[in-house]
């Protein structure tokens, strides 16, 4: 074998490797939602979508499902409209304090998410506002605040800045600047940035166990208090059914949005 | 159109400055523009050439002077009431948008009726033959195509000025000098006064009515392009546009209808004696361009023939370009139709040149 078949086979083992070790724990889970048995057993002993169904109909989790959606719609969408405010303030104007302002909004990204909800949970305490909808979705709208402001910021820094020149040597006025040429070619960042604040938002778990309530329960809380008392595949199939559905958005999204040149995953 | 700038002024700057902090990018240029001409901003980059267009579009606000066209003073005025074209060096095409819709975007923001935007679209449209392309995204054309609706957008608004920066530094050098052509045509069809910016000189020279040529903010010469060629008005023009040879400084003598410049270590050589204010004794540079220099002829004698040893050969094709290391003149460069010279004088090989000083650019030296 020569030295060079012999590199490509090292490189590709790894690749190999790599894929195995990120997506194991994932297929695991995936293929015990299916087992016909009531144990977490693995490997499956059958195929049944009993699982499903149960997952399904299961109350806990319609209502979990229901608030999340409430939650993270909010969640995204105020994070969203602070987010590009946010995003043009910083990309049009510098200011005094603006590093500050930089700094306090990437926070989320650097202080664990615990530290967050208890901060949120205390907060709610003294506002009398515990496991309410409004302490939930402040506490998800800051979690994903930093990833809206960052898709809106790249898509407004790859606006060719002559564009805007251009556009008023042909007779528009900054307002129409903004509409007919900044916020169309800014739109695709934004609805990015919604998305990815969704899905963030609607798996999020470790802060949401401290902001939630027994009512207010989002879909992650809501099972992780069911396995707490069952140890049923029930929750392996409603995380396929999460995975599959995140899976089926992002791609949309990629293919709507391009996605990867908001997340400035691509460069051209 | 060739209209001067006897021709009553399209654009006329007064004293123009502006300043980026203690750094000058134009200082106090004036300028007048005749209707229908075609202008050329020339210079190296940072000499002021785009700042200056900045400020007549109104991207840029000038520290001081004014800016006046068709007899309005637009210094104050915002870029988006200025009835001003122009035509950017990365084309600045709106990328949502398709072609139709990019030229449309000028008539639609005056709220034209509908049917005249589509009118005067289409005419443009044929006029720089996008015919067939209205429908698609600017993003599915090629650069010469972008380059084209960057220009129909900017002509269909029936501008008072069209400003062109770089536009062609963009493109490939045979679609180019093709464009060059282009925009020649379409200058005449229009007779839209026209200001060019480039770095380039051929284009300046093949393109333009007059020439502007700038340096670190300040204009250097306006003239037209043979003018300017010919007769440069400073060292910096003369080396800037084409080629030339820059002799060392030399004592000027005059004495009646003789003239004569003295070069330590070289002697005397017969310079044109023309009414050019050059006084007796002072400090000159003679500037000389290549195809005014030849190898002279085996018994050719007189006081313009030199002799120096081949230094190079650059063989261009049409002709050969020969550097001869002179002695007292430093390298001289001779430009000679063919390639006979690079058998007859190889390099290292000695030989005699004949100076056409007739030809020369005679300058004072400060």
């Amino acid at each position: 074998m020569t030295f060079a078949r012999l590199r490509s086979l090292g490189f590709w083992s790894l690749v190999v490797a790599i894929l195995t070790y990120m997506t194991l724990p994932t297929l695991v889970v995936l293929m015990t939602s299916v087992n016909p048995t009531e144990i977490l057993a693995f490997p499956p002993e059958g195929v049944s979508f009993q699982w499903y169904e149960k997952a399904l109909t299961y109350p806990d989790f319609q209502r979990a499902f229901k608030n999340g959606l409430i939650v993270t719609s909010l969640a995204s969408t105020l994070a969203l409209i602070v987010g590009s405010a946010f995003a043009w303030l910083v990309y049009r104007y510098s200011f005094r304090g603006r590093g500050v302002l930089e700094a306090v909004l990437w926070s989320p990204l650097i202080i664990p998410h615990f530290t967050l909800g208890f901060g949120f949970l205390l907060l709610g305490g003294a506002f009398k506002l515990q496991q309410g909808y409004v302490m939930i979705v402040l506490a998800h709208m800051v979690l994903v605040m930093p990833f809206v402001t960052r898709a809106v910021y790249v898509s407004l820094a790859t606006i060719d800045p002559n564009l805007a020149r251009a556009a008023a040597n042909l007779g528009a006025s900054p307002f129409h600047v903004l509409t007919r040429i900044e916020l169309p070619l800014v739109l695709p960042g934004m609805a990015g940035g919604w998305l990815i604040a969704a899905v963030l938002s609607l798996t999020e778990f470790t802060a949401s166990l401290y902001v939630t309530g027994s009512r207010t329960q989002t879909l992650p809380v809501a099972m992780y208090n069911y396995i707490r008392e069952y140890a049923d595949p029930t929750v392996s199939a409603i995380s396929a059914m999460l995975i599959i559905t995140t899976t089926l958005i992002m791609f949309i999204a990629d293919r709507a949005f391009g996605l990867r040149r908001v997340l400035a995953i691509d460069t051209h | 159109m060739t209209a001067t700038s006897q021709a009553p002024a399209a654009v006329e700057l007064v004293r123009v400055r502006k300043e980026f902090g203690s750094a000058v990018g134009v200082a106090d240029v004036s300028l007048k523009i005749g209707q229908g001409e075609f202008l050329t901003l020339l210079g190296p980059s940072g000499c002021g050439k785009s700042t200056l267009l900045g400020m007549i579009a109104g991207f840029l606000t000038p520290t001081a002077g004014k800016i006046v066209v068709d007899g309005v003073d637009i210094t104050e005025v915002e870029p988006y009431r200025r009835d001003i074209g122009m035509v950017f060096q990365s084309y600045a095409l709106f990328p949502h948008m398709n072609v139709f819709d990019n030229i449309a975007f000028g008539l639609r923001m005056r709220k034209l009726p509908k049917a005249e935007i589509a009118a005067e679209v289409r005419r443009v449209i044929e006029m720089m033959k996008l015919d067939g392309f209205a429908e698609r995204r600017v993003s599915q054309l090629s650069g010469g195509q972008q380059q084209r609706v960057a220009l129909a957008r900017a002509i269909v608004i029936r501008p008072k000025v069209l400003l062109l920066d770089e536009p062609l530094s963009a493109l490939d050098k045979n679609l180019r000098a093709q464009m060059q052509v282009e925009l020649s045509e379409l200058h005449r069809k229009t007779g839209l006064t026209t200001i060019f910016v480039t770095h380039d000189q051929g284009e300046a020279l093949s393109l333009s009515d007059r020439i502007v040529v700038m340096n670190r903010g300040e204009v250097q010469q306006v003239a037209r392009p043979i003018e300017l060629y010919r007769t440069p008005a400073n060292g910096f023009v003369a080396s800037f546009i084409g080629e030339i040879n820059a002799l060392p400084v030399a004592r000027y003598e005059r004495d009646g209808r003789e003239a004569a410049l003295v070069l330590p270590g070289v002697g005397r050589l017969a310079a044109p004696a023309r009414d050019d204010g050059l006084i007796h004794g002072s400090a000159v540079r003679a500037f000389l361009r290549p195809e005014h220099v030849r190898p002279a002829l085996p018994d050719e004698a007189g006081p313009n023939i030199v002799s120096g040893v081949v230094a190079a050969h650059i063989y261009q094709g049409s002709h050969t370009i020969t550097r001869v290391e002179v002695d007292g003149l430093g390298l001289i460069e001779t430009r000679v139709t063919g390639a006979d010279i690079v058998g007859a004088h190889p390099v290292g090989a000695p030989i005699a040149l004949m100076l056409d000083l007739g030809e020369a650019v005679l300058l004072a030296t400060p």
